[in-house]
């Protein structure tokens, strides 16, 4: 089948619903493709909040400002402006479609601290506040009427003379594969979190929306940039939320010690995300850890505390380790959580492929450069959600339609979708071969966490290189196991081991190229940060068949904050 | 440790299943398309949940299990399934807790129709709660470049319903769903109350009266089971009930529903008891003949079983005590 649409949205997360509704609000005829329901994203997994200027003494300036200290200064400062400058509204919008943010004696919203905030701006529901959003929104697209494709996985992007021209996705409950044509194509599909093992991240997120864009030759930024998280939870690398150090928790290590007195004497707990990994790692590295932990110690908040503000992480540690946090410290590790890098695009999601934009995890604008601040996610999404949104509505309207006479046209679309129909059909024939998808990518995660986790060398590097050759080969031959059509999850979980290990190499290969060491890159054998070559973007594009990407560079835009020390 | 898991497996096209599928994947399906169960046993640690084992199934012993599932930690919705017959998220229910008589057994709810193995349809779910009108209608003016001014404690009380994953076990062992296709629901009903209640609204009114109207607030029988099934502490039907002390106060009473609690509140004030033989007219409607007759043949059958209750309705010794629990209560029936 061939379904057409002015824009398709691809991903039903915070920023793919917020572009849908921006896009319809500018009269493009939109159509959301989610492998899952848009309930089901992973927006709703972010606990703390989303940050904004808005209260008195406070500013936007002061926002970015902490933005690109927190990027260790690889963040486009015009972009940083674009977002914490728009930030206010989008809050206060937020607030208008019915999100219930947690309020001060007057009535107004109000805030909680945060990781490398100098000013208490985090907006919250609880510890459940992309849920909250997430729902919100949904509602929003409800009540906008906007199409949404639910359980549609996609397998291609279709790209024409040049321009992003749609998608093929298989629906998942009939097996079908089809071609949407659009004009435009915002990829708003999320990060790929499951590159890594563990990895605070849901299963479904493995970089579909990032590998499609780079197969269609859109370039890819700061993907070396892949941020830790001190407190994810022993074991099943749960999220434990930076809003319990926002409300007061220490990190204690074996010994009982406050370590982050030595490392962040002002800050303590709260300085930025890549600082407090690295401490733990360097606490846990010197034998100050119990069992490759550290302690996240909630206690003195009390239960009220604890119950009122924090009651989901509280509920996971009893649930998945049978931990009381009222009574108990609760044993984290820095564990992944977060890709800064993705597919690179100006204020506008636009991607330099015509007619493909991208907004969220996915995208690289680029906000958080090196790390990301805590609650500046949420922010990212609905900020560049909008703006790719109405961009792309609007360029719907000045874009050619696609060159030829429409037989033509018509033929080559029935082509395209022809030879997908056989590459995936190829794929779902192969016969037994011994290799799963399933181990494959076992293999893969737990080698990224090992070799491309909180610090890196050149040779711990180059032999990730060399077993993600190995993973590419082997990938070759894996198989199927199962043959059905109807709700085929072993086909599309060969089909997102396919985009992990795309998102892998990219990764790996501009960490390598980034021989300094800023933000989460900590390279051991380039310790320091330099500024005098290394100020630049680590750009990766896909350069034919051949599996070494081509690898450029691209200046960093700094407008009124000059590169400083970095200290907390 | 080893566990051993049932699994309701169905799928529809079972006769295309031929094919290599390899050794490790023996072809689960020998006939279509009937329901039948198939035995797994995992090796799993002590605190493993019934996810973990699905996971652990579906990647090292049978790559043809289908499961939803994303987040692992209850935060998605996505797992709700049938677990030793009643719905539980697969991520949340630990194996040890969930053994009996040595085994798991884990289906797609009945009261849902399945597409695959542990994957429900679950459009009529989703439905339900758009049915309910789930979004804000704006209480005018909107405040300009600011949020609308109102106390915490109107927002914290709407987190309850907000904390809802929408995984629909509410809606999967519903006691209403299972005899009225047509009722709206416990999750969609909650979601009605966090907009009927939310401050910011201008629809509430309206919200009220239709939430009042028929497979609407009255057809919740309080068989409890949402509250107990839900992960996230919803408790849908305080959210229903709330509604309808909001649609009694609106003057909403003129229903089955507020008729039958009217009935119910005014016998036992009047008598101390349930005068039964009333209870049914006055819900109905004292003048609603054509609804009436149509009990007949059950008040029939009644009769002959001996179950009709009393012709004559005695007033209970101590009534004045009642009517002092009634005034103390306070609201309508004082």
């Amino acid at each position: 089948m061939i379904l057409d649409h002015d824009v398709l949205v691809m991903g039903a997360g915070l920023a793919g619903m917020r572009a849908a509704l921006e896009a319809a609000r500018h009269g493009a005829s939109v159509g959301i493709v989610s492998k899952v329901h848009p309930i089901r994203s992973h927006s709703n997994a972010a606990q703390g909040g989303i940050n904004a200027a808005i209260g008195e003494g406070d500013s936007w300036q002061t926002h970015a400002f902490d933005t690109i200290k927190g990027s260790d200064y690889l963040a486009d400062q015009d972009a940083v402006e674009v977002m914490c400058s728009e930030a206010p509204s989008d809050i206060i919008e937020l607030e208008h479609m019915g999100v219930i943010f947690f309020r001060d004696d007057a009535g107004k919203l109000g805030t909680r601290a945060f990781g490398g905030a100098s000013k208490a701006r985090t907006y919250f529901v609880g510890d459940i506040t992309g849920q909250a959003l997430l729902n919100t929104l949904y509602d929003q697209i409800l009540k906008a009427g906007v199409k949404v494709y639910e359980e549609w996985f996609t397998t291609s992007l279709y790209v024409v003379d040049g321009a992003c021209r749609g998608m093929t996705a298989i629906d998942m409950l009939t097996g079908e594969l089809h071609l949407l044509r659009a004009k435009a194509l915002i990829v708003a599909a999320g990060g790929c979190g499951r590159v890594y093992e563990p990895s605070t991240n849901a299963l479904i997120c493995t970089g579909d929306g990032i590998a499609l864009a780079y197969r269609a030759g859109a370039p890819l930024m700061d993907m070396e940039m892949v941020q830790y998280h001190p407190t994810t939870l022993k074991g099943s690398g749960f999220l434990m939320t930076e809003a319990a150090r926002g409300e007061g928790a220490y990190l204690l290590n074996s010994e009982g010690d406050r370590f982050m007195k030595k490392y962040a004497p002002n800050m303590m707990e709260l300085a930025s995300r890549d600082v407090v990994s690295r401490s733990e790692s360097v606490e846990i590295a010197e034998g100050r850890g119990t069992d490759g932990c550290v302690f996240l110690d909630v206690r003195h908040l009390g239960r009220d505390a604890i119950m009122h503000k924090l009651p989901q992480i509280h509920e996971i540690a009893l649930d998945f380790i049978g931990i009381d946090m009222v009574t108990q410290p609760v044993p984290v590790r820095p564990g992944m959580h977060y890709i800064m890098g993705g597919i690179k695009t100006d204020v506008n999601g636009a991607s330099p492929l015509p007619g493909l934009y991208a907004a969220g995890e996915c995208a690289c604008v680029s906000v958080h450069g090196g790390n990301r601040l805590g609650a500046n996610s949420l922010l990212d999404t609905l900020v560049f959600g909008r703006r790719s949104g109405a961009h792309a509505a609007d360029w719907t309207r000045a874009a050619a339609a696609a060159s030829g006479p429409a037989q033509a046209r018509e033929t080559a679309d029935e082509a395209f979708l022809t030879a997908e129909q056989q590459r995936v059909q190829a794929l779902l024939d192969r016969p037994y071969t011994g290799q799963t998808h399933a181990r494959l990518r076992l293999e893969l995660g737990t080698m990224m966490d090992e070799k491309v986790g909180v610090y890196r060398d050149e040779a711990g590097l180059a032999s990730a290189l060399e077993k993600l050759h190995e993973l590419r080969r082997l990938y070759e031959s894996v198989s199927v196991g199962d043959k059905g059509r109807l709700f085929n999850q072993a086909l599309t979980f060969a089909l997102e081991l396919g985009y992990l290990i795309d998102c892998a190499e990219t990764i790996v290969h501009s960490a390598l190229t980034r021989k300094e060491s800023r933000g989460a890159q900590s390279r051991t054998d380039f310790p320091a940060r330099n500024d005098t070559e290394w100020l630049k973007h680590v750009v990766v594009s896909r350069n034919g068949a051949a599996p070494k990407p081509t690898i450029g560079f691209s200046p960093v835009t700094i407008t009124q904050w000059a590169p400083q020390e970095r200290k907390y | 440790m080893e566990w051993t898991i049932r699994v309701g497996r169905y799928n529809p096209e079972a006769q295309n299943m031929a094919g290599d599928v390899g050794p490790p994947y023996p072809p689960p399906y020998e006939a279509a398309p009937t329901k039948v169960y198939q035995t797994f046993t995992v090796d799993l640690p002590e605190h493993a949940v019934v996810l973990d084992a699905l996971i652990d199934i579906r990647e090292y012993q049978d790559e043809t299990l289908v499961v939803r599932c994303a987040c692992r930690s209850a935060i998605c919705g996505s797992c709700a399934m049938w677990i030793n017959g009643h719905a539980n998220l697969a991520c949340k229910s630990k194996l040890k807790d969930f053994t009996k008589d040595g085994v798991t057994t884990v289906e797609s709810p009945p009261s849902m129709p399945v597409i695959r193995d542990l994957v429900c349809d679950m459009n009529p779910f989703w439905e339900k709660m758009r049915k309910v009108s789930p979004w804000l209608e704006n209480k005018q003016p909107v405040p300009q470049g600011e949020e609308y001014r109102v106390p915490n404690a109107s927002m914290e009380n709407l987190i309850q319903e907000v904390a809802c994953i929408a995984c629909g076990a509410c809606l999967m062992d519903c006691e209403s769903f299972a005899i009225n296709p047509d009722f709206t629901g416990p999750a969609a009903l909650a979601r009605a109350y966090r907009y009927a209640d939310d401050p910011r609204d201008a629809r509430s009114k309206e919200r009220l009266e239709e939430y009042s109207g028929p497979d609407g607030i009255w057809d919740c029988t309080h068989c409890f089971e949402c509250v107990q099934r839900c992960p996230k502490g919803v408790a849908p039907l305080d959210q229903i009930l709330k509604l309808r002390h909001m649609a009694v106060d609106a003057g909403f009473t003129n229903n089955p529903g507020t008729r039958h609690a009217d009935a119910f509140a005014e016998s036992v004030r009047g008598s101390g008891r349930l005068n039964e033989l009333t209870l049914l007219p006055k819900s109905l409607g004292l003048f609603n003949i054509a609804a009436q007759l149509k009990t007949l043949p059950s008040a029939f059958n009644m009769l002959r079983a001996g179950k009709l209750p009393p012709i004559i309705h005695h007033k209970i010794p101590g009534l004045e005590r009642i009517k002092n629990i009634f005034k103390r209560v306070g609201g309508r029936f004082q």
